[in-house]
């Protein structure tokens, strides 16, 4: 450990008489230098504080309310009580959980290695950027409907190419085994795009000499990926995967829409979708709110160990 | 060693303070808390009994009113409007069209808790503990007698008794209904089944899906939602048509793991995988089977008489191609309805006035909604089992002019009107319940292998930690 600059038993510096005039001066020079720049933010800050930071202090708020007959009272822990003691708590959150963990192994691989391969070609890259991009672009509605057709099971097409197989038709998002999974590949050919395209700028920010180097030692494609693509995209990459979570963990509109809410015996129901329950079906915005709670806690806090995590690699 | 992970600094500390400070202050203006208003705002006992002071001018926001796209309900509301202010001309009626069905739970309940309500709310028998929890309706009790509503006695005691609390008024009904047997009378004709006769037994549901089915091209026998709390709220409705119940008399336990929970249940199992009656296509919630039916290609599912309206109006149905019967089993049946409520601290003056634009347009037979023969000059549907809330001699009458004016062949829901089955509530915490309720429901439709002992003790198991759960 490195010493200290100021020893602990130095003496605290006396405050001169004269120099608190002289701060006073400084700030109102720094604020009428910087007037217009406060000027600017002044848009931003009032949209953040309603829009943003004020529903963060009501929900926070709302937490530890309740409301009967009329009444706005101070409910103490029992809301998160009421949530701990939902039967469909946990099942909320493990299905959450394995959204996440499916939507990392497709959703995070999946758009990496199509940007790697799009990397590589030399012609028509740019209509393979649009195509890839293409889903991204529609309203997320219209593609969750566009699959929607795709599973049914009855007239579905995913049924008619298995079925040129010889493969039996499958249920889909209609059985508990398949539904997350399919959930999960409609999410991810729908946001893929977006992701693609962060991942290829990324890479062709390499320089093309390390990859020439990389040949000259004699690397193949995979040890060329491994030593120097991965290595060189390391930030994006460790970016993507915290919003990835982030993202993923807050899954709503997919299963909403796709298996009308929970899904086959709850099997898609995520802990966001309960959260709208509580709120709107169930008129439980205190429960709404403490679920939401939780839910910031956790993200947040995976945030933290993962930033951690990561300055202390790049020391 | 000082950890790195968060180091305050002067200006970070000085904008987190101001943020704190903006932020309480936002907050404090915005904590809702209680107030005391009465409901008749301010006004004293003497307020109430008087009558509408005909010099002081009253403007009322009503919510509910027909969309342009409604273009002869929209009329019909103009013309209501205009007859009401040749009696009360110092009242302004400014009515609300909202788009789609006049109360979406999400937008109600957010509106509800901003107190962004109309002065005369639309809300459905089921929203009075959730209207009542966020202080949103005026007690009305002392405005509501036979002078301000003359039908008043003729209105079915038990539907006034859902829009009440502790004995007080806090509503007036514009519709109710029980739950039936929809049916596709041309599907029953082409499966050979007489359509004046629908099932009124489950075995019957059964042998007629069956047969219904047996069409082909994609035609499903009999249909269930199972998604959305819909399946659990169906899981109810079927289990009191067989006169049992999904939560004890007490409210505090699940009781529907029973021999008739297990019936329902398995019946449902079997036509899906045994029978093949009730299509491929699961999970579906409210509006699917709408659908299905309406373009014939389901033959018949429990619901409400007005899912015909829809179905005519929104997806182009024809009236003459659905009828009804009771619901199978015929013990009881669930009911439900519709009515409007008036914000809480509004004035003694602006309830009086919404309580006779109420009873004029919604409660006086041969007046407003129950004037048959304009409906009928309209084109509008006369002739449907709803609203059916008047008892004795106005039901009678009202009965009368409808089938006197009816636009469709009432005979259709003949089955259905002449066997009535007694209505009943919904369970406590209904949406809860049907949560859960809703995993029994997909089980059986979705999983062929459902072990339905296993869906019962768990769902029962869940519904009791909801019931316990406060």
């Amino acid at each position: 450990m490195s010493a200290p600059t100021v020893s602990k038993s130095s003496p605290a510096p006396v405050r001169a008489p004269h120099q608190l005039p002289v701060r006073r001066a400084s700030l109102a020079r720094a604020v009428q230098r910087n007037l217009s720049a406060h000027g600017f933010l002044i848009g931003a800050v009032l949209c953040f504080s309603f829009f943003s930071w004020y529903p963060m202090v009501r929900e926070f708020l709302l937490a530890f309310q309740k409301n009967k007959d009329g009444r706005t009272t101070w409910a103490g822990w029992s809301n998160l009580s009421y949530v701990f003691n939902d039967p469909a708590f946990w099942q909320a959150w493990r299905n959450t959980l394995l959204f996440t963990g499916l939507a990392l192994v497709l959703g995070f691989a999946v758009p990496f290695l199509v940007a790697v391969l799009l990397n590589e070609f030399r012609h028509g890259q740019g209509y393979l950027r649009m195509l890839v991009y293409l889903p991204v672009m529609l309203p997320p509605v219209a593609s969750v409907l566009l699959f929607k057709y795709f599973y049914d099971p009855g007239y579905g097409l995913f049924n008619r190419i298995i079925g040129i197989f010889g493969i039996p038709d499958q249920q889909w998002l209609q059985s508990t085994s398949t539904a997350m999974i399919s959930v999960v590949v409609a999410a991810t050919w729908m946001n893929m795009g977006g992701a693609t395209l962060i991942y290829l700028a990324a890479l062709q920010g390499i320089p093309g000499e390390l990859y020439e180097a990389a040949e000259l030692d004699g690397a193949g494609l995979w040890r060329k990926i491994w030593h120097v693509t991965i290595p060189q995209t390391r930030l994006i990459l460790s970016l993507m995967f915290l919003m990835q979570i982030i993202a993923t963990m807050q899954v709503f509109t997919e299963p909403f829409l796709l298996t009308n809410g929970a899904g086959p015996e709850g099997s898609t129901m995520t802990v966001v979708y309960l959260i709208y329950q509580y709120a709107f079906n169930f008129n439980n915005y205190g429960g709404a709110a403490a679920l939401g709670l939780v839910l910031l806690v956790l993200l947040a806090g995976f945030s933290a160990v993962y930033v951690r995590l990561s300055r202390t690699q790049e020391d | 060693m000082r950890s790195s992970w968060f180091r305050p600094t002067r200006r970070s500390s000085a904008a987190a303070v101001a943020a704190v400070l903006t932020l309480t202050s936002l907050a404090a203006c915005g904590t809702s808390s209680s107030d005391d208003n009465s409901g008749a705002g301010g006004g004293s006992k003497a307020d109430i009994s008087a009558p509408l002071d005909p010099k002081t001018k009253v403007t009322l926001t009503i919510d509910c009113m027909p969309p342009a796209a409604k273009a002869a309900e929209l009329r019909e509301w103009k013309e209501d409007v205009k007859e009401f202010n040749k009696k009360y001309p110092n009242v302004t009626i400014n009515g609300k069209s909202t788009p789609g069905q006049c109360e979406e739970p999400a937008r109600f309940t957010a509106q509800l808790k901003a107190k962004s309500q109309p002065d005369v709310f639309y809300t459905y028998f089921t929203d009075l503990q959730q209207v009542l929890d966020n202080n949103g309706a005026a007690d009305i009790t002392a405005y509501v007698t036979p002078k301000t509503v003359p039908a008043l006695d003729s209105i079915d005691g038990n539907v006034l008794g859902v829009l009440k609390k502790d004995g007080k008024l806090y509503g007036l009904p514009t519709s109710n209904y029980t739950m039936g047997l929809l049916i596709n009378r041309k599907l029953f004709e082409r499966a050979g089944l007489d359509p004046n006769k629908p099932p009124t037994t489950w075995e019957e549901v059964r042998t007629a899906a069956k047969k219904i089915a047996g069409l082909g091209n994609g035609i499903s026998g009999y249909g269930e939602y199972s998604a959305e709390n819909t399946g659990g709220w169906h899981f109810t409705a079927a289990m009191y048509g067989l006169g049992a119940d999904v939560v004890s008399a007490d409210g505090k336990k699940a009781a529907f793991n029973d021999a008739t929970g297990k019936q329902v249940a398995q019946q449902l199992h079997d036509m899906r995988w045994k029978d093949d009656s009730m299509g491929k296509t699961q999970l579906l919630k409210w509006g699917d089977l709408q659908k299905q039916i309406a373009s014939d290609k389901l033959g018949m599912f429990l619901a409400a008489p007005d899912d015909i309206t829809y179905m005519v109006q929104q997806l182009g149905a024809k009236y003459e191609n659905f009828g009804m019967g009771p619901i199978p089993g015929g013990k009881t049946t669930l009911f439900g309805g519709n009515d409007y409520m008036i914000k809480k601290g509004s004035s003694p003056d602006k309830i009086k006035a919404a309580v006779a634009w109420l009873n004029f347009k919604t409660l006086t037979p041969g007046k407003g909604q129950f004037q048959w023969d304009r409906t009928k000059a309209d084109k509008l549907p006369v002739g449907l089992p709803q609203p059916n809330f008047f008892t004795g001699d106005t039901k009678a009458k009202d009965l009368a002019s409808r089938t006197e004016n009816a636009t469709m062949p009432v005979e259709n829901f003949k089955p259905f009107l002449a066997n009535p089955v007694p209505g009943k509530a919904e369970p406590p915490k209904a949406q809860e319940v049907y949560k859960v309720l809703d995993n029994v429901m997909s089980g059986v439709l979705t999983n062929r292998n459902a072990d339905i002992d296993k869906l019962l003790a768990t769902a029962e198991q869940q519904v009791n930690q909801v019931l316990a759960n406060q």
